[in-house]
């Protein structure tokens, strides 16, 4: 296990084998979250790297790699100074939003396990419960190729990711019923999870049948949340990690996906819509693992939409394509079902933030410590955003 | 790049433009199309073309749907940008369609949205695949007239498949949006 796999992958010498459990996260940490925080992003940046940094046991002062979005407004150069870390030599940051979750923690994971640092630390920060929303800013983004939806009055994801909803309940015979079965899973898994906004709050399918419209066909309850918050989890060699506070959770493969003629989030140019950016990481992320979907313990797959569910079972090979609604059937998210989803609640209802809770609940599994832990789970996919250039990890313990 | 009127598209069967001694390349300046990004009367945000957009808009005005395609291979894109991804030339024209198209999605956006936007609400937002070129896709608004409010057509009558055709709508007096309309209403 752990270092020794990276020189003799079952899967040949292929590029990304020598990534194969070379490093592994070592620490996890967050801030609480709200629909509103006091604090800067900035603080909350720093108390959630410091709470990570001391999950690991490793001092801030040994830090030397960072990684977040492009859409992260708290600098690392920021960061670096508050916390007190070493000298830098690796810095990465990744766009397009919550595609980027992912592909953090894989800059880092190449950075270590190419010798460019040793110690490194992904984060989000984010203070969007409490923020603008960012389609009040849709002026700012008409000299962009919004220019070609945005005065058509598409002007929100939620209002993106309908028109694929919409053709792909035309396509496949999705109902509302299948999108309910992922908002139910993440309501169900965050009512386990004191940490989430949706602690105590069920979910029934009353609730989701009467919710208002965002934009038909998508309800209230097909929207992830607005949230107040941060996480960081830190990136170190798997032999470093041995040595750690936690039990390692080793980066088993990672892949990052940007399909040949992609247009973000709006991706009707491209022949096939519905064959979106996580087909493409996919085929990556799967060429280098010893293991196949079908041998996936846990999932936490982005879910800033209920219909991103669907369609990423089908891009990762969980089922045939058309056949991520039905798989969404018979509880086959919930825990004890065919593939347990987002077991902390999730974009839906632990917490929005970029997807990033996705990662430290997927650590948490593997350590064993989930509030609505999976028993025995040995492996989880992480997915980064759907619909837009995206990433996605392989973890296992 | 090289902007020019097509004669004759075989290949995607797209109407035939005759027009010959164009007034004014309505592409040569780019400027007279990109004036968007103010509002129109009725407070909704008009596109603010780039550089390769502005002659969709240009041939708008003139009531002229047109898709950006290469010169060299033939190849409809969208939307518009430098080169071809299919043999890279740089070169291209713009071929008018028929203006003819089957709705692909749509959507009801409802409130929380912009507030000209949350005054027309629920109103749709259509992906039109055009009928010349398929899988050129535009997003657009089904209305009952070129002019009409953007909820002017009752969601019932929003199908997917159903065929529709082009209609220009001048958003501010400077700069004119395409807009579907049923073919069958």
């Amino acid at each position: 296990m752990g270092a020794t796999r990276s020189t003799a992958g079952a899967t040949g010498p292929t590029a990304g084998a020598a990534l194969k459990d070379a490093t592994a996260i070592a620490g996890i940490g967050q801030t609480p979250f709200a629909k509103r925080l006091p604090e800067s992003e900035k603080t909350l940046a720093c108390r959630a790297i410091l709470a990570a940094l001391d999950d690991a046991g490793i001092a801030p002062s040994e830090v030397d790699a960072f990684a977040s979005y492009t859409m992260e407004e708290t600098d690392e150069v920021e960061v670096a100074k508050a916390i007190g870390a070493g000298e830098v030599t690796f810095f990465s940051k990744v766009g397009y939003g919550g595609g980027g979750s992912c592909a953090t923690v894989a800059h880092l994971a190449a950075a270590v396990a190419t010798g460019q640092a040793s110690v490194g630390v992904a984060w989000r920060s984010r203070k969007r419960g409490s923020g603008p929303r960012p389609w009040t800013n849709t002026r700012a983004q008409l000299p962009t190729p919004a220019q070609w939806t945005r005065p058509y009055g598409l002007l929100r994801p939620a209002d993106e990711i309908g028109l694929l909803a919409r053709r792909y309940m035309h396509e496949y015979g999705a109902t509302r019923d299948h999108f309910f079965n992922v908002a139910l899973a993440c309501r169900n898994r965050a009512n386990q999870n004191p940490a989430a906004i949706m602690y105590d709050r069920p979910l029934t399918r009353e609730m989701y049948m009467t919710a208002r419209w965002i934009s038909e066909p998508l309800c209230l309850f097909d929207n992830c949340l607005e949230t107040d918050g941060a996480l960081a989890c830190v990136v170190v060699s798997a032999e470093r990690a041995r040595d750690c506070r936690q039990r390692p959770v080793y980066v088993h493969s990672a892949a990052q996906g940007l399909p040949a003629q992609h247009h973000g989030m709006v991706n009707y140019w491209n022949d096939d819509p519905l064959t979106g950016p996580s087909w493409t990481a996919a085929r990556r992320l799967w060429e280098t693992a010893d293991f196949g979907p079908q041998d996936v313990d846990v999932a936490q797959i982005y879910d800033a939409f209920t219909p991103l569910i669907p369609l990423s079972l089908e891009g990762y090979g969980f089922c045939a394509r058309g056949e991520g609604a039905a798989f969404t059937e018979g509880g086959a998210l919930e825990i004890g079902g065919r593939l347990p989803l987002n077991t902390g609640g999730g974009g839906l209802s632990e917490a929005y933030v970029h997807g990033f809770n996705l990662i430290t609940e997927g650590v948490r599994q593997l350590r064993g410590t989930g509030t609505a832990q999976v028993p025995g789970a040995t492996t989880c996919l992480v997915t980064a955003g759907e619909g837009v250039p995206t990433s996605a990890l392989l973890l296992r313990s | 790049m090289t902007q020019t009127d097509t004669t004759a598209d075989a290949t995607t069967g797209a109407t035939t433009d005759t027009t010959t001694g164009t007034p004014a390349d309505p592409t040569a300046d780019p400027t007279t199309a990109a004036s968007g990004g103010g509002e129109g009367s009725d407070g909704l945000l008009a596109p603010v073309p780039d550089e390769d957009g502005s002659p969709f808009f240009a041939y708008a005005a003139r009531g002229e749907l047109r898709v950006q395609c290469c010169a060299d291979c033939g190849e409809p894109r969208f939307p518009p940008r430098p080169c071809c991804p299919h043999c890279q030339s740089f070169d291209c024209l713009w071929k008018r369609m028929s203006g003819r198209g089957r709705i692909w999605s749509y959507v009801l956006p409802h409130p929380p949205l912009l507030p000209a936007y949350a005054e027309q609400a629920p109103y749709n937002v259509v992906l039109v695949e055009l009928a010349d070129a398929p899988r050129i896709r535009l997003v657009g608004n089904l209305v009952a007239t070129a002019d009409a409010a953007l909820n002017s057509v009752p969601p019932e009558r929003i199908r997917i498949g159903a065929p529709v055709k082009a209609a220009f709508h001048a958003t501010d007096g400077r700069l004119t949006v395409v807009r579907w309309l049923l073919e069958r209403p």
